[in-house]
């Protein structure tokens, strides 16, 4: 892996994250990711030949349950939080 | 003696002989914090309504003698857990006014113990950082020192019950967010087994770290929190279906013969000298009690900061994906582009450290990027998890220090990587999912507190509060508190 992260690539890293950087941060950050990277590249020492991954510290197993209905959220509550609704929906933007 | 200075098992005794109730306790509290906090700023909201409320109904429960060990007794929550319809913030503008529809298990077990909230503590931002300067609203300071960093993210939890703004609290922990606040505050805190305790309604940041734990001024205290808030639940598969113990048993035993496992590879990296000293003089008085020391061996311990600084911000990237200015919380409403509206309500919402974890966590799992980053990470994860396994057929706890320096001054770590490399004590327990715990056990020059990390095997907290507990009657470090 190389260290070396360039602007174009933030850009995209940041559109993957709907995140909007405008240019003054942008080289800050990029000094800082870089500086973070390299430090990170130190994993490259370790042989991890034939080491499984872990993803989770205990012996996880699909759990099941019954698939009973029970009572949801009322809807008010759930769309009170939102910045804009219509009292049935969440309201954004025009999409098409 | 006055009301804050009891802790919370001895405020039990006192309400159950009916010589002050709950309400009294509640109030002369929240007094306390609205006098103190303005200095100190460990809590984000104070909930003084609901406070008297929960107050007047454990006064009921006494009463009635339907109390449980820590009926009527206050606490304060980290503003991580929701509480239905008591704004719940994560220390982010992104959540400024989210009144969460329902109540996280966690906080119906307090409910239920009949334990009243004073209200919601400070953090860093999503809890990512470790020193409470992310919090988006106000910076928590440390009460010994009011220059000096409470340490984070639960900063506000630590700050308030050394400051006796509480006699308990409670905060979350993915890297150390428990455990370097207690060290930096010099109050207990413990990080349960991830497992252990419920995630339901624990606002997320990494998932296969999170976990939530207590802070306290005593080791009975904890106990007697983690019989409240230990246990499975239906609502998060990840909460483990095994007998919970009955905690305060294990402070009947003694430490003789125990064996304490030390691993050199925590007493080399910038470690200050004062640090070092106050752990040593603790071994020895471990080794006073019967206990045996045994040199330990932990060889990854050195790639726990960049293993974790890619496996956090990984699953935060996706966990904070949520966050979108549709559901709740804060949006940037000047557009009529929906693309933009996300774009820009994630840029005004986040703080600098939460774009910064998002933008590596969405790197390390990018294409062309996966397999080198978050791949390799995970990978060297198993090989610190192995380490711990090893060490732990030899030994009961492991003792090392929490962090490598007392809490440093505001503005010391402008760097993000400077930061993130003095939590390379409290990451291989994060990354391992075992227990641990930090006990004061000393100062350094400039009367800030240390602390001494015990770490135990899986589901195994039982050995780290019978250890604790002989140390902290030997070594009384808790009598010993902030001046104001």
């Amino acid at each position: 892996m190389s260290n070396k992260i360039t602007l174009q690539e933030i850009k995209k890293v940041a559109d993957l994250a709907r995140l909007d950087i405008n240019d003054d941060e942008l080289s800050e950050i990029s000094i800082q990711l870089a500086g973070i990277l390299e430090y990170i590249d130190k994993l490259n020492e370790v042989d991890t030949t034939d080491i499984i991954p872990t993803f989770h510290t205990i012996d996880l197993k699909n759990v099941f349950r019954k698939d009973v209905v029970k009572e949801s959220l009322p809807l008010e509550h759930v769309l009170n939080n939102s910045p804009q609704n219509d009292g049935e929906t969440f309201i954004v933007p025009r999409i098409i | 003696m006055e009301i804050h200075e009891y802790k919370a098992h001895e405020l039990h005794s006192l309400l159950k002989k009916g010589e002050i109730s709950s309400v009294e306790i509640t109030k002369a509290f929240l007094k306390r914090i609205d006098t103190i906090d303005p200095t100190i700023n460990s809590f984000l909201n104070i909930t003084h309504e609901a406070a008297l409320s929960q107050a007047k109904e454990a006064d009921n429960r006494i009463k009635n003698k339907n109390a449980g060990p820590l009926t009527g007794v206050p606490y304060a929550l980290k503003d991580v857990v929701v509480t239905k319809d008591i704004t719940t913030t994560c220390g982010s503008k992104m959540l400024y006014n989210f009144k969460p529809p329902y109540n996280a298990t966690v906080y119906n077990h307090l409910k239920k113990a009949g334990m009243v909230m004073l209200g919601k503590t400070n953090m860093d931002e999503f809890a990512m950082g470790s020193s409470n300067e992310n919090s988006a609203f106000c910076t928590c300071k440390n009460p010994w020192d009011i220059e000096r960093i409470p340490g984070g993210s639960s900063g506000g939890s630590a700050a308030a019950v050394a400051a006796e703004l509480a006699p308990v609290s409670f905060g979350s922990d993915t890297g150390g967010s428990i455990r370097q606040p207690a060290s930096h505050c010099g109050v207990i805190g413990m990080k349960p087994t991830y497992g252990r305790v419920s995630r339901y309604g624990l606002i997320a940041f990494a998932s296969s770290l999170d976990q939530i734990g207590p802070f306290a001024k005593s080791i009975k205290d904890i106990a007697e929190l983690l019989n409240i808030i230990s246990g499975h639940d239906q609502c998060d598969s990840t909460s483990v279906q095994i007998e919970i113990p009955d905690y305060t048993k294990a402070l009947n035993k003694g430490i003789k013969g125990i064996k304490i496992g030390v691993p050199h590879q925590y007493f080399t990296e910038g470690i200050d000298p004062d640090v070092e000293k106050a752990i040593k003089k603790t071994l020895i008085t471990a080794e006073g009690l019967g206990a045996e020391i045994i040199d330990i061996d932990l060889p990854y311990t050195e790639y726990s900061v960049a293993v974790y600084y890619i496996i956090a911000p990984a699953e935060a990237s996706s966990n904070l994906a949520r966050y979108d200015g549709v559901k709740y919380g804060y949006r940037f409403k000047e557009t009529s582009q929906l693309l933009d509206m996300y774009k820009k309500t994630r840029l005004n919402g986040f703080g600098s450290e939460v774009k910064r974890r998002i933008l590596i966590g969405t790197f390390a799992l990018s294409a062309g990027y996966y397999d080198a980053y978050f791949k390799k990470a995970s990978q060297i994860r198993t090989l610190i998890i192995n380490d711990f396994k090893n060490a732990f057929k030899n030994v009961d706890v492991i003792m090392t220090p929490v962090a490598p320096t007392a809490a440093f001054k505001f503005g010391f770590a402008k760097d993000p990587l400077k930061m993130y490399l003095s939590d390379i004590f409290t990451l291989p327990a994060s990354l391992a999912g075992i227990p641990g715990m930090s006990l004061p056990c000393g100062f350094d020059s400039n009367n800030m507190p240390i602390g001494l990390q015990i770490l135990g095997s899986y589901f195994n907290e039982e050995t780290i509060l019978t250890v604790a507990n002989a140390l902290e009657k030997t070594i009384k470090l808790n009598y010993k508190k902030p001046s104001k």
